[in-house]
């Protein structure tokens, strides 16, 4: 039975009073997520149970308690205090996914600091422009990416310490490096938690904006409501479970529900800390028994090119209920997982700023493939105009999705940033910045983003962070980054370019600027085709229109060219 | 033959190794983590302009680029 039970029952009777209810949360009490991840599912006679199964390279594999991960992160945050780190500093995680992270970022959230992820494949660039804006305290890092690190280290002044989890002891440690051996650091028994109230920042998560610098999400402890909620309603996460969130913590998924959602649960998490492929994928869910399965869009159509006789070579007859997240699941892929796995993938909807699942197809209910299902119990959700703000009632009609912000997840601020984050607000809506329709029935339905942002992956890239980047080549007179078609990961990037002077396009030249951003961003920002031009469409204004560049790889009408400047 | 995967064991250290992590021809350079599947887009378009080849997308899967080993035999088929 899932937890969830009949949809329409839980609208009418929803308040939130429900999770805090289960959490034994009352509104003005201590209410910190470390202790309710770790030392409350202990208190509840689970201390025993398997919280984190986590397998690496090679097969490796480290199981851990829910009394280990109390203990460790224990540790971690006693570290943490002895190097003077005080609550609401912000450290920040840049590392893959190691067990150290995980609890690194318990053991942060219990002494009252905020965690920043951030994914261990950005480059030293984009890593720079959110420890600056952050204005981080100290990084928890891996020697593999301490490097990156390193090159920035000195325009990071306020960045006091570096804590390398698996240094090598024989080995010279850098300025502001300090080892931390999870192994030998003793286990904390007795821990004096924060006592962080529903308010007290908790998670700073980076997303990315159509101009602008990257925007540092601040999220507060109060949002565990939403996030076990969701997690047991719309995962529906079960005592039994044996729970996958295949997403990196480095982004929201994977500290929503790669962490907060599964361990206030109690349920046991797996974690496969390893590059993708289909069959060592099918290999993790028949070894370990994977239950519930959370994944995402590219992956899955990942595994669709992998075919279905790589499917039939593993036993997966553990899988129990199957959810995606990142961007819009295709219908076909919905279809492909019925027929291979004999049951569909559940899409849900959120993003960084909201926190939590707030769109969804829900355990019991019809899915209608392709569509993002309806708005989590005690959400409500529509699709505005774009220009009045004012709700579309005619079925069917595309418009900006809308939602009265009122669940306990939302971002309470952009860092640093009040103005931008002010401006996701109008007529009493919070805007997500994505476009769809809604059907008879209440069905949301996909249509895009409302800006130029680009979705690769079900990860959002600023074309303004890849074009100012672009232009740091010493080869680059202009560029104009916009979204293109791809299959596998909705969208890629692309990049127009115009070179300077004494610079010819070649091969070479296209591939020296696609590692260029690579390495100076991110693998995600770096353009997948690069079109030299001799002009960009630009306004008498001297505005490049992207739109027109956009409109193009989409085989879409170019529409107003008015404001296009001469030839 | 030696040399091509000397060639490229070196073009993935320098493009996608930040620390001293040791790559030998059987590496296993996507279920490993070293490269990712965006970043192999770089890898595959160097081995197009290095070996004047054009290497199709459904044959540049992670699977046939998880070494050094598996990339020579690729390479190799589409040089042949």
């Amino acid at each position: 039975m899932a937890h969830i039970g009949s949809y329409d029952d839980r609208v009418k009777n929803f308040s939130w009073d429900i999770a805090a209810k289960e959490l034994d949360y009352q509104p003005g009490n201590v209410i910190n997520i470390g202790w309710y991840c770790s030392d409350r599912i202990c208190l509840l006679g689970k201390a025993d149970k398997p919280a984190l199964i986590w397998e690496g390279l090679g097969g490796k594999e480290k199981t851990f308690t829910y009394n280990d991960i109390r203990l460790h992160s224990n540790a971690i945050g006693h570290f943490l205090r002895g190097l003077g780190i005080r609550p609401e500093d912000r450290v920040c995680l840049f590392m893959d996914k190691l067990p150290e992270l995980y609890l690194g970022f318990l053991g942060i959230l219990k002494i009252g600091a905020i965690a920043q992820p951030l994914f261990s494949a950005f480059g030293d660039e984009s890593l720079f422009v959110r420890l600056e804006n952050a204005r981080t305290t100290a990084i928890i890092t891996q020697k593999k990416h301490a490097p990156k690190v390193r090159k920035i280290i000195d325009r990071l002044p306020f960045v006091r310490h570096i804590i390398i989890v698996d240094h090598d002891p024989g080995k010279p440690l850098g300025q502001r490096e300090v080892s931390f051996d999870l192994g030998r650091a003793p286990r904390a028994d007795a821990f004096e938690i924060h006592p962080t109230t529903a308010e007290s920042p908790s998670v700073l998560h980076y997303t990315s904006g159509t101009t602008g610098q990257p925007k540092g999400v601040k999220h507060v402890h109060y949002s565990l409501l939403s996030q076990y909620l969701t997690a047991r309603w719309v995962l529906d996460l079960h005592d039994d479970d044996i729970y996958w969130c295949t997403a990196d913590p480095g982004w929201v998924t994977g500290t929503s529900y790669g962490i907060i959602g599964a361990f206030s649960n109690g349920v046991t998490q797996c974690v496969l800390d390893a590059g993708f492929s289909a069959e060592a994928w099918y290999r993790f869910i028949e070894k370990h028994r994977i239950t519930m399965w959370y994944s995402a869009p590219t992956a899955i159509r990942s595994l669709m090119k992998a075919g279905e006789e790589a499917v039939k070579k593993f036993d997966l007859s553990s899988l129990r209920h199957l959810a995606s997240v990142g961007e819009p699941l295709n219908a076909e892929a919905v279809i492909w997982s019925e027929k291979v796995f004999g049951k569909p993938f559940y899409d849900t909807y959120w993003q960084t700023e909201t926190g939590s699942i707030v769109i969804s197809n829900y355990p019991g209910m019809k899915v209608k493939p392709g569509s993002m299902g309806r708005p989590f119990p005690g959400i409500e959700a529509t699709v505005v105009h774009p220009d009045t703000f004012e709700p579309f009632h005619e079925p069917g009609k595309v418009g900006i999705i809308a939602l009265k912000p009122d669940w306990p997840a939302l971002m309470r601020t952009y860092w640093d940033n009040e103005a931008a984050f002010r401006s996701k607000f109008r007529k009493g809506w919070y805007l997500p910045g994505d476009r769809s329709s809604i059907d008879a029935e209440g069905y949301f339905w996909f249509v895009g983003r409302d800006d130029d942002v680009i979705n690769t992956g079900g990860h959002l890239v600023s074309p303004f962070e890849v074009e100012s980047a672009l232009l740091e080549h010493p080869a680059v007179a202009e560029s104009a980054v916009v979204a293109k078609p791809d299959y596998v990961n909705m969208e890629v990037v692309k990049a127009f370019v115009t070179l300077k002077p004494g610079h010819t396009a070649s091969a070479d030249l296209d591939l020296a600027i696609m590692n260029f951003v690579r390495k100076k961003l991110s693998p995600l920002a770096m353009p997948q085709e690069i079109e030299f031009v001799d002009t960009l469409p630009k306004t008498r204004s001297g505005k490049i229109m992207r739109r027109i560049l956009k409109a193009k790889e989409w085989g879409e009408e170019i529409g107003d060219t008015s404001t296009l400047e001469d030839d | 033959m030696d040399e091509m995967k000397e060639i490229i064991r070196n073009y993935v250290i320098e493009e996608y190794v930040e620390d001293d992590t040791e790559i030998n021809f059987d590496t296993p350079l996507i279920s490993g983590g070293i490269v990712d599947s965006f970043s192999m887009v770089s890898l595959k378009r160097f081995l197009e302009n290095k070996y004047q080849i054009s290497i199709p997308d459904d044959q540049a899967t992670p699977e046939a680029f998880d070494s050094v080993n598996k990339i020579t035999d690729l390479v190799n088929d589409f040089i042949r």
